[in-house]
């Protein structure tokens, strides 16, 4: 057995301090240890993107970091996107009005990912968010409605915030 | 009007029904807040776990726990002899009993001899993850390798090894019709070809989970991810306790695909609280649901089609093996399937077809989205174009020609009762699709092609199947709806609300679902086979018809009117000279002793069970026609195949949800996809070679093109409005569609699946001279 450890993470903006046994996942301490479910286990070695969260800002599968990593941590799952009153945030309301969700078992992850692509420029194109995508698994859409809610989530985003996201398309 | 007529209604009489209305169930799935079966952990609950037989085929020799049992924290460890009744029976109908046994059984935890790999052997109970763990690994089991058979041609050999007592021929199924020899002997083409699919996972995301616990009165509660919540039976007869005494509740599936058809976790579990009387969570690893659980079953088709020059199919000589694995599960009915859907949605005159079912020492095969109708569209559909190109024919024109319509019989004896639209799917993606593709380079090859396709919608009519449910108002006007279907993520609650929000004109966010549980909702049945709008659409339809014409029954005796001349609309009761507010028409049929409730249940259409020898007068409710257009290139030195475009229609009856009907085709079709360029179990002597995400290979974003959906509603479907199934019919024509682009690209048929770059290969260098490195 680990020696047991004392971790202090900021999930969705709550600072927990819990116990996290040496071995113990990210993954496995939110969901066992914090109650936070919405990340979920689909593969356990970091393939099928179900688990994905931001850890300072970073992507992450946490079913390959342990909790221990994440010490001093802030860690965004999909229910941090909600807005204070439980209701959907702007991404998740994309993936709502393009039914991007049916089981809805790689949703949490799916919404992570696309947090990270919007935030550094990957999701430009259908082409850019597919690659992009490419490390989660969908069973379920045939993902063209989760390209299709990035896309919206994306333009709504840049006419919030003309030009930030498209530098490129400036006139000489 | 009869009840069928009733549930028919117009489509421009409809104002929520074919809405594309956004699912509630969405939207908690994507807050985050939707508790699947996993979700319930916290550290008082006990942890299960298996272990495993690591070798295919062997006599165990010894089990021994002794140490297992050392480690703290080890509550419980289980072997064969501890289950009360270890065995789970399985119906395998129509089979004559020197076949095999009309009930096949496999054991829940092996005792003496273990038949594949992954085989679970020993149940462990403990109080932590930890525990349980080192426990599996300390459990000793002694294994004497047995010769074992890992082909389903070769078990069926004489004196090949028995994986059962009573041989390895688990089933079989014939269908003799007309003169096969002289349509033959009297045909201007005969075509050949043999097909050969590969085992498939379902690779749902959510490994299959659940938690258990002894709730009030008694009662065994599990709250699992399943397809079927009427296992409680199964697990009460396994327990030896009353079947009333056992409840299952499925929360939102994280997918089923067929895969959580047969129980999973549930007798364990099941095992671990009876023994316990605690709470116990178990919750497979990825790496063991893609050793251990039933896959999709591989099989060699081998086809001979006769044509006259004109295109017209004459005859149809098919032969088909399927490999069952170790045990029996679905596979008879599987291959059942198979053998009906067996040519197509097209009118074949002359047939004689055999299939059978071996067992073998691979991992199990049961049912996957398709069921057995889906490997035959790779057979049928190849056999159609092979047919049409060398008669010089477009396979659209040939497909029409052969095109079943409303009233001719299937080769097993079934009239098609219901109008076809299949030539207007071949013209609905024809019309689409535009220009053929052409080459982006001078070593890419484009190609284009459709496949059609037929496939069931609704159980064996000699199941006798039925679904219920229940629909009432509260006092306010909210509406509930109780009905024990399982929502796998197609939608199937919603599906149900937007019906009763239809007939009651009730706001879709004013409908309470109530579903999944075996205990407190009326029985809907499984949510598998294509089946649950049919059956619990219907059932739905029928109680809420019932409740709102108890509803204006009782305003039209209160208030003079002829109850005809009323209807419910924006929560009112509304007529001639009335207008009142639904809360004060449910007061009145308090004062009156009318129930503000309708309870019915659907009964499926009948049917006698078949024989080997099949022939019957109806086999199925009905079936869902469509077809689909694949273009795509490929690169001629690598093999790699680039999907460009991929159109998909077909004739849905009704499309109760738009929205959901486009998810099921979408999703069915990157499935297909799937199982046509990648997926496969990679079994190596019975070892399971693909046992993790690194080595099965599953389509991503970056593999499947954006999939144009189109949706025909001829409103002949047998569900509620008119509405066919969908759930599986998508998923079959991928895996001809793309083995036809990709011989219309390189001129070489790819036969094999997946088409994986090397095969792709291997055609282009059989291929006309022109396609070769220069």
């Amino acid at each position: 057995m680990s020696r047991p450890l004392t971790v202090t993470i900021t999930v969705n903006g709550h600072r927990l301090t819990r116990s996290a046994d040496g071995h113990l996942s990210l993954l496995r301490w939110l969901r066992e240890v914090a109650n936070v479910t919405d990340p979920k286990y689909g593969c356990g070695e970091g393939v099928c993107g179900a688990c994905t969260v931001l850890m300072d800002g970073q992507e992450i599968s946490s079913c390959i970091v342990l909790a221990a990593q994440a010490d001093g941590c802030e860690v965004t799952t999909a229910a941090g996107l909600c807005e204070s009153d439980g209701s959907l945030g702007p991404l998740q309301q994309a993936f709502h009005q393009h039914h991007a969700a049916q089981c809805g078992f790689c949703t949490p992850g799916m919404l992570m990912c696309a947090v990270a692509m919007l935030a550094d420029g990957r999701a430009g194109s259908r082409a850019g968010i597919r690659e992009a995508l490419h490390a989660n698994i969908c069973r379920c859409t045939g993902y063209g409605p989760i390209v299709s809610a990035i896309e919206s989530a994306r333009d709504a985003a840049e006419v919030a915030e003309p030009g930030v996201a498209e530098p490129e398309t400036a006139e000489p | 009007m009869s009840a069928d007529e009733v549930r028919r209604s117009k489509a421009d009489e409809l104002s929520v029904v074919r809405q594309p209305l956004a699912r509630r169930d969405q939207e908690e799935k994507i807050a985050g807040t939707t508790r699947y079966a996993g979700d319930m952990v916290s550290p008082a609950m006990l942890r299960a776990a298996l272990v495993r037989s690591p070798v295919p085929c062997a006599r165990v020799t010894r089990r021994d726990a002794a140490e297992a049992l050392k480690v703290p924290g080890v509550v419980e460890i289980l072997f064969g002899e501890d289950v009360p009744h270890n065995a789970v029976w399985v119906d395998v109908p129509g089979q004559m009993i020197e076949v095999a046994p009309l009930k096949a059984n496999m054991e829940i935890l092996a005792t003496d001899q273990v038949r594949f790999q992954g085989e679970p052997v020993a149940l462990v109970i403990a109080e932590t993850e930890e525990a349980l763990v080192e426990a599996c690994e300390l459990v000793e089991v002694d294994y004497q390798d047995a010769l074992g058979v890992f082909d389903p041609d070769e078990a069926l050999a004489d004196g090949a090894p028995p994986v059962h007592p009573q041989g390895n021929l688990l089933a079989q199924w014939h269908i003799d019709s007309g003169d096969v020899d002289a349509a033959f002997d009297g045909a201007d083409l005969v075509v050949e070809g043999t097909y050969q699919t590969q085992p498939v996972d379902h690779a749902y995301l959510e490994p299959e989970a659940g938690v258990g616990w002894l709730d009030d009165d008694g009662v065994l509660t599990l709250r699992v991810s399943t397809q079927v919540v009427a296992h409680y039976r199964d697990v009460a007869r396994i327990l030896g306790v009353p079947e009333a005494r056992v409840r299952v509740i499925a929360p939102y599936v994280g997918g089923g695909f067929g895969g959580k058809e047969d129980m999973t976790v549930e007798p364990y579990i099941a095992l671990a609280v009876w023994r316990t009387r605690r709470m116990v969570r178990m919750e497979w690893t990825r790496q063991e649901s893609l050793q251990a659980r039933a896959k999709r079953h591989p099989m060699r088709m081998r086809y001979r089609t006769a044509a006259r020059s004109d295109g017209t199919i004459v005859g149809q000589d098919i032969d088909i093996t399927a490999d069952s694995g170790a045990y029996a599960y679905l596979s008879a009915l599987v291959l059942l399937y198979s053998a009906v859907h067996a040519c197509g949605p097209y009118r074949v005159d002359n047939v004689r077809l055999r299939a059978r079912c071996a067992y073998t020492n691979n991992p199990p095969t049961s049912a996957f989205r398709g069921f057995g109708g889906m490997q035959v569209v790779l057979g049928y559909e190849s056999q159609i174009d092979q047919v049409a190109r060398q008669l010089g024919l477009s396979g659209a024109e040939v497909r029409k020609r052969n095109s079943l319509v409303k009233g001719d019989v299937l080769p097993v004896g079934q009239p098609i009762e219901t109008e076809v639209l299949l030539g207007q799917t071949i013209d609905a993606v024809c019309e689409a699709a535009g220009q053929p593709p052409v080459p982006s380079g001078p070593r890419r090859a484009a190609g284009r092609a459709i496949a059609s396709n037929m496939q069931s919608y609704g159980r064996l009519v000699w199941l006798n199947d039925s679904a219920a449910a229940w629909v009432g108002y509260e006092p306010d006007g909210s509406v509930r709806l109780r009905c024990g279907v399982q929502d796998v993520g197609g939608g199937q609650a919603s599906s149900l609300a937007q019906i009763t929000a239809e007939l009651l004109a009730v706001p879709m966010d004013r409908i309470a679902v109530h579903f999944g549980d075996s205990a407190l909702n009326p029985e809907a049945g499984t949510t598998t086979a294509t089946r649950q709008l049919l059956m619990s659409g219907n059932a739905v339809h029928d109680a809420t018809v019932q409740l709102r014409d108890r509803i204006l029954a009782a305003v039209a005796a209160e208030t003079g009117e002829l109850p005809q001349s009323l209807r419910l609309q924006d929560d009112h009761v509304v007529g001639p000279s009335v207008r009142l507010p639904v809360t004060e028409a449910l007061a009145v049929c308090r004062r009156r002793n009318v129930p503000t409730e309708g309870l019915s249940t659907f009964f499926g259409p009948k049917g006698i069970t078949v024989t080997t020898q099949l022939r019957a007068a109806r086999v199925f409710p009905d079936f869902t026609f469509g077809t689909h257009l694949c273009d795509l290139e490929v690169d001629l030195d690598t093999g790699q195949v680039f999907l460009l475009k991929y159109i998909a229609a077909h004739d849905v009856g009704r499309a109760i949800n738009p929205l959901s009907v486009q998810g099921q085709i979408t999703g069915a079709v990157a499935q297909g996809l799937g199982m046509a360029l990648l997926e496969e179990v990679v079994l190596e002597d019975g070892s399971n070679l693909t046992a993790g995400l690194f080595q099965y290979l599953l389509p991503t974003a970056t593999d499947i093109p954006d999939i144009e959906v189109i949706v025909l509603e001829s409103g002949e479907g047998l569900g509620p409005f008119g509405a066919r199934g969908i759930g599986e019919p998508p998923i079959g024509p991928p895996l001809a569609a793309v083995a036809g682009a990709i011989r219309d690209a390189v001129g070489v048929r790819p036969t094999v699946l997946p088409i994986t770059p090397e095969r792709v290969l291997a055609c282009v260098q059989q291929a006309p001279v022109t396609l070769h490195g220069q």
